[in-house]
């Protein structure tokens, strides 16, 4: 069914359709929108029977989802950025028990600063915890890959993390297709978990394990996500025969995972493909099959990217996109294959390595191992900053010029840096960057310094 | 009211030759060779562990009241590492250790997916800690499972220390008391005198409906408590008093001694709350100065050399003597409880 509703109400419904059985959750922007309505679902009685459970912090959410799984339970938890890193602990003991949890993470930016707007470091920051790790380009594909992600995570017994970008998704209101309850139920059958706690069949679960088995156990967990590599596509493929669309496609119009942004303008060559076959899932590509340049991003910043190379295109630029949907597992294959044929590629990335570069740059540069293509890293959008397609011009022109830097930073205000190192030089003393560079630009009263 | 409650044996040594003399519906669950062995021999705890004889008796007391139908929740700490070196384990039910903080809500999540699969009338859960695992670092959940009403009885192992890294200070961990991070050396030698905090007083502090604390010495109180608590429903606190003989540097066969002691002394009270009021206190039958206390355990030794520092020893003697007051432990000293 159409609907023209918000990015947290689409993702929480189409929870709400998976027949959750406990779901558990303490409040963070940008993730509450999400929560608000799944308590208003189980409290109004309509996801009976399911337990809804006002947790004390995202550590507990995560230990309440750990427990309710471990006994058998369909469970869900969302939160996003310094949540995110509050449950750490937690997200790699459900992933080193293997419980198949699902949850959002509604992508924010990570502190100090204190920042709510949207950037990747907090999922990237957990990116080697052991869950499989979806990126979500549009309110659609969010909505899709939720209803995947049960699937996968009980097929696999491993957990699942939807990432979707804070605000410009979750709170953006678009039309999306809602599946039926009918067709999920018959697409998702009930939870049969690989071991519960049952006084029946008394088992002990999370025992100590030493040096004689330890890795042994931990190569298990690689081995689960070498797996996902396999199940991702096939169960993509299975969605795609289940619902007559690819995930993240609209009914009935061009074949978009990138959100609205790119309807129409590309037109029938511009078509996003969500991969066929053994790509299904994983990776989306964008008139990158003979481009000489590929951009390499995740998320919703895709849309614009795809728009920007369009424009581009028309000019002659022979340029392309690929999308990683599947971050862990990371595709090593099927993003070498992609880029079989680039001469540059430009990986976007929204969360910074610091002391390195790019996360993304780095995982790109191990699937074209012995390849000669350049890599650039361009880091963009931290802390909600817009990436616009002005700024994607003027980055891709240089990139075709051969005058990109391997490490870039779209937009970056290098004068206020400047003026930050130079007070640093000045004085040990300096007092705290943030508050310097907001009196330097005018948002707070000066003061004294 | 189970039938053990209101029976009491004085004992004199570990063994409670009375229950011989009681019918057979009468005797302590650890006396009937029916008995769940909830964790059974063969683990790793040290000669005299207190902790692992209050697993013992409390979880096969809770197996008693729920004919075997529950599961258990376990924080990191001794009970877990010695309980289960991979790939042995001693749990004869179901049992989960998740982390060190999160056992209260493993415990929640558990109750919960019991709840939505209509299970809950028939399964019942048990959360088990250490004191660093309680007090400590599990604090935030337990008072959240406390405040959000879950049906959950959690038990606390309270050691007075972290003692399965070696013997370190916790909440939990007395004035005076040697640690390795609180060492015997300097001019204030051993833990500081603080305000102290009570976990059955936090719990209390929640109106839940049922808080009590026990020691090993009485393992009949310790059963009945968690009969009683096991017949009601929301979230339930035990408090148990288990010696540490490697971490207190006490004799191994002195555990039961010990924690008499403790009782007797006034330092560890021994009562029952329903809904935030104490209903119920175990009198001190034969009280005794708490240096005598302090002398059995080698984490004390620096108070009494070269020559016993009475001035530490007299500021121990009245917490003992609020405590006594505070709940009323000697019969004619009458204080507001």
């Amino acid at each position: 069914m159409q609907q023209q509703i918000e990015g947290s109400r689409a993702v929480a419904d189409a929870v709400a359709l998976c027949r959750p059985e406990v779901v558990c959750a303490y409040p963070i922007s940008p993730q509450t929108h999400i929560v608000e309505r799944l308590a208003r679902l189980v409290s109004g009685g309509e996801l009976a029977p399911c337990e809804y459970v006002n947790v004390e912090s995202e550590f507990a959410a995560m230990s309440v989802a750990i427990g309710a799984c471990a006994t058998g339970a369909r469970a869900y938890t969302a939160t996003a950025s310094q949540g995110l890193l509050y449950m750490s602990e937690a997200l790699y003991n459900a992933s080193g028990l293997g419980l198949p949890i699902v949850m959002t993470v509604a992508n924010r930016a990570i502190g100090a600063p204190i920042n709510i707007w949207n950037d990747h470091s907090d999922s990237m920051s957990q990116r080697d915890c052991g869950w499989i790790q979806l990126y979500a380009q549009s309110n659609q594909h969010a909505l899709d890959l939720h209803i995947q992600a049960y699937r996968l995570a009980e097929e696999l017994s491993a957990p699942v993390m939807v990432c979707m970008d804070g605000f410009i998704l979750t709170h953006a209101v678009e039309r999306v297709d809602m599946p039926s309850q009918a067709d999920v139920d018959a697409w998702l059958p009930p939870f049969a978990p690989r071991q519960r706690l049952d006084p029946d069949e008394p088992i002990t679960i999370g025992a100590m394990v030493g040096p004689e088995a330890f890795m042994e156990v931990k190569y298990l967990a690689h081995a689960k996500q070498l797996q996902a590599l396999e199940s991702i596509p096939r169960v993509a493929c299975e969605f795609r025969d289940a619902f007559g669309r690819d995930a993240g496609e609209a009914v009935g119009g061009a074949g978009t995972v990138g959100g609205g942004g790119s309807d129409g303008a590309g037109g029938a060559t511009g078509a996003t493909t969500g991969g066929a076959g053994e790509t299904a899932g994983l990776i989306t590509t964008y008139r990158s099959e003979d481009a000489e340049t590929i951009v390499v991003a995740l998320g919703s910043v895709i849309g614009t990217i795809e728009d920007t190379v369009d424009e581009l295109r028309a000019e002659g630029v022979s340029v392309g996109v690929v999308g990683i949907t599947s971050f862990r597992p990371f595709p090593l294959h099927a993003v070498r294959a992609a880029l079989a044929h680039a001469t540059r590629v430009v990986v976007l990335e929204k969360a910074l390595a610091v002391g390195l570069g790019g996360i993304v740059a780095d995982n790109v540069h191990t699937a074209l191992a012995g390849r000669s293509a350049h890599i650039h890293t361009v880091i963009a959008g931290l802390g909600g900053r817009p990436i616009v397609k002005a700024s994607l011009r003027a980055m891709l022109a240089d990139a075709v010029a051969d005058r990109l830097e391997q490490l870039t930073f779209m937009d970056m205000d290098w004068n206020i840096v400047e003026r930050e190192l130079q007070r640093m030089r000045a004085s040990r003393a300096s007092g705290p960057h943030a508050e310097n560079i907001l009196r330097d630009i005018g948002t707070v009263a000066a003061g004294p310094v | 009211m189970s039938p053990a409650s209101t029976i009491r044996f004085y004992q004199t040594g570990s063994i409670a030759v009375g229950n011989r003399l009681l019918d057979p519906d009468q005797r302590s669950v650890q006396a009937d060779e029916q008995r769940s062995n909830a964790i059974t021999c063969g683990h790793r705890a040290c000669q005299g562990c207190g902790e692992a004889l209050g697993a013992r008796y409390a979880l096969d007391a809770a197996m008693r009241a729920t004919g075997g139908r529950m599961i258990a929740a376990n924080a990191t700490g001794c009970l877990e590492v010695f309980s289960t070196p991979y790939p042995e384990s001693s749990w004869r039910l179901p049992w989960i250790h998740s982390l060190f903080a999160n056992a209260p809500a493993v415990s929640t999540g558990i109750a919960a997916a019991l709840r939505a699969k209509g299970l809950d009338r028939d399964i019942r859960v048990v959360g088990q800690g250490g004191d660093g695992g309680t007090v400590d670092i599990g604090m935030a959940c337990l008072s959240g499972m406390f405040e959000r009403g879950d049906d959950v009885l959690y038990i606390c192992y309270d050691n007075e220390a972290y003692m399965n890294t070696g013997v370190q200070r916790s909440g939990a961990t007395p004035p005076a008391a040697r640690t390795t991070t609180t060492p015997a050396v300097g001019p204030a030698p051993g833990a500081s005198f603080t305000q102290g905090k009570s976990a059955p007083l936090i719990a209390m502090a929640h109106e839940i409906p049922y808080v009590a604390t026990a020691t090993v010495a009485e393992l009949r109180d310790l059963e009945a408590k968690v009969a009683t608590a096991m017949t009601m429903r929301g979230p339930r606190y035990l408090h148990v008093f288990v010696p540490c003989p490697l971490g207190w540097g006490s004799d191994p066969r002195e555990t039961i001694h010990v924690a008499r002691l403790a009782q007797q002394s006034g330092l560890f009270p021994v009562f029952e709350a329903h809904d935030g009021e104490v209903t119920g206190v175990t009198p001190i039958r034969r009280q005794v100065p708490v240096e005598d206390y302090l002398r059995t355990q080698a984490r004390f030794a620096h108070l009494f050399k070269p020559q016993p520092h009475t001035e530490t020893i007299a500021r121990i003697q009245a917490q003992a003597d609020r405590n006594i007051r505070r709940f009323g432990l000697l019969p004619d000293v009458q204080g507001g409880s």
